[in-house]
């Protein structure tokens, strides 16, 4: 016996591997789902911090770069849609208006994409260890969470310089979209991951699938235009839950940077709000929605992902 | 003694894609081609092993085995039939898989013992003694894993999962790489397992390894269970026996150490 060995083998005590008659039995691969996932936390927080230590390493400007995405996009869209088509005259502080919906489009976008990748990303992991599959979707949403974060300061200290003060109801409308997506990306990244790993071609799918949210939120046109456009069909447009995590957005930081001249303003002088009426009680309602397409989500990765280690 | 693993009626099939894309699959149609066919990787497979027993799981390539140990670790499910356990699982089941090449060493010890299920306090109880299992220099704990030699990552991949505290512990791919010492080690380690009480279950074509570790053998052949029972019959039942005499056997042979790729 070697030395090492010899010390190794003295700090560790062996416990005493006695299973009594009354340990139960159990099934080796549990189906828990989510709760197995909150269960290991420390593994989930440890697969997070893998992820966004690996995602910038070996490059020079690291976690700038995720200021940098964002806030390239956000001036390709003010100058095309802005300077180009003439935006900014008819949105007052378009430049906000756009960059609070960036935040939450960029969110819920990273989440579907990265999270629908995710599984057969960590392969090696699925195929050989027994590690629920639901870890990944979620540390990819979580990831993206992150992300959030350095937009929101952004975002935060220009809004600032535009004379906006912080409300409660902001910070309630922030929780209640940031809520909806968190759920509404985890559902859509579940479902996805395990397509994915029967047919690569979701991944192509969800791709496209991301370029309509784009343009399925007020983010480069205002709600008031869709009220213009399609009059009563502007009901069905709310009823889209990334749309409603947009304009809760909005509430919370580009209604504040309003005049009160430009918060109500009409052809007939009549008092328009600039976006739906009952926000909340549509953001509520959305979280409920997202909700119920988590559980389906669920329900469907508990029926695929028996064959997820054999597809993979 | 009590009972453990207890497999019963498992059957799981796998299905053989033989046309993955639109236009594959549409050819194979037209031409009135079989699109998949489905066989069983494991078969049927029964028994039950009792706490404290080792067992040692044998085949030729291809026969099943890391199928059946999947299933028992809970990585795949069967399709017909039952695996129960009772106890933690753990052992030596693809080391270092999940590994991060540019996380550092430590970082990698962390993530791969939380995978494995340990506990941030387990880890953190452990970690010092993982370290000096791996060998692995303190100063190269702090760059990327990727810049690690083959062998020296697969030390520290073994040095984890060789720390998981379980009731039963699975080993596969055992002692297929590392250094003849580290080999040495491993054994000697696994022996330890074994005299502890806790459930060893092992996967190996090494015959003199079997016969050191275990009490018990069971072989698979086509996803059959063919034999369980005694080692020397076992290895009999293979033909594994004939080939070198009995009285060459002692520690460092290779037959013992072998490679079980």
């Amino acid at each position: 016996m070697t030395d090492s060995l010899q010390a190794s083998a003295d700090s560790s005590v062996e416990p005493a591997y006695d299973l009594g008659e009354d340990r139960p039995w159990e099934d080796p691969a549990p189906s828990r789902g989510l709760l197995e996932v909150f269960r290991r936390r420390y593994l989930l927080k440890l697969l997070v911090r893998r992820e966004i230590s690996a995602r910038y390493s070996g490059s020079f400007l690291g976690l700038i770069w995720s200021y940098i995405n964002p806030l390239s996009q956000f001036f390709i869209y003010f100058a095309i849609i802005g300077v180009i088509f003439q935006l900014h005259d008819s949105i007052p502080n378009f430049p906000i208006h756009i960059f609070s919906a960036i935040i939450i489009v960029h969110f819920f976008t990273e989440t579907f994409n990265a999270g629908t990748r995710s599984i057969v990303r960590n392969k090696a992991i699925v195929k050989k260890m027994a590690v629920p599959a639901e870890m990944f979707p979620v540390a990819s949403m979580l990831v993206s969470l992150y992300h959030v974060f350095p937009q929101l300061v952004i975002l935060l200290v220009a809004v600032l310089f535009m004379g906006w003060t912080p409300t409660l109801s902001g910070v309630l409308a922030v929780a209640i979209a940031l809520t909806i997506i968190m759920t509404l990306g985890t559902a859509m990244a579940l479902f996805f991951s395990a397509a994915n790993v029967l047919f690569r071609d979701f991944a192509s799918f969800v791709n496209i699938l991301t370029n309509f949210v784009r343009f399925g939120v007020p983010m480069i046109y205002s709600y008031t235009m869709v009220g213009d456009r399609f009059g009563r069909f502007a009901d069905y447009y709310v009823l889209n839950p990334i749309a409603d995590a947009v304009m809760l957005m909005q509430h919370a930081f580009w209604i504040g940077t309003l005049t009160e001249a430009e918060l109500n303003f009409d052809d007939k002088g009549q008092a328009v709000d600039r976006l739906p009426d009952h926000l909340f009680t549509l953001g509520f309602t959305m979280i409920g929605v997202s909700l119920l397409v988590l559980v389906l989500a669920q329900y469907v990765f508990s029926k695929l992902e028996k064959q997820i280690p054999e597809r993979i | 003694m009590a009972e453990s693993i207890r497999v019963e009626n498992v059957t799981k099939e796998f299905t053989l894609r033989y046309h993955r894309t639109f236009k594959q699959v549409t050819v194979a149609l037209a031409r009135g081609r079989q699109l998949s066919d489905t066989f069983p990787a494991v078969d049927d497979v029964s028994f039950t092993v009792s706490q404290g027993e080792s067992i040692g799981l044998m085949g030729l390539n291809g026969s099943g085995k890391s199928t059946l140990l999947k299933m028992i670790n809970g990585v795949m499910r069967p399709d017909h039939g039952t695996v129960r356990t009772r106890g933690r699982i753990a052992g030596l089941i693809a080391t270092g898989a999940g590994f991060h090449p540019q996380l550092s060493g430590k970082e990698n010890i962390m993530l791969n013992a939380a995978i494995l299920g340990m506990s941030e306090n387990e880890i953190a109880r452990k970690y010092d003694d993982i370290v000096d299992f791996a060998e692995i220099p303190t100063k190269f704990l702090q760059t990327e894993v990727g810049h690690y030699s083959s062998g020296q990552s697969a030390r520290l991949g073994f040095a984890v999962a060789i720390h998981v505290d379980s009731e039963i512990f699975l080993a596969d791919e055992v002692l297929a790489v590392g250094d003849k010492p580290f080999k040495k080690k491993c054994l000697e380690r696994m022996e330890q397992v074994r005299d502890s009480g806790r459930t060893l279950f092992y996967v190996s074509h090494a015959g003199g390894s079997v016969k050191r570790m275990c009490n018990r053998v069971l072989i698979l052949e086509q996803g059959r269970l063919i034999f369980d029972g005694d080692v020397k019959e076992g290895i009999k039942v293979l033909k594994y026996d004939d080939e070198r005499p009995e009285d060459e056997e002692h520690f460092d042979s290779d037959e013992e150490l072998g490679a079980d790729i």
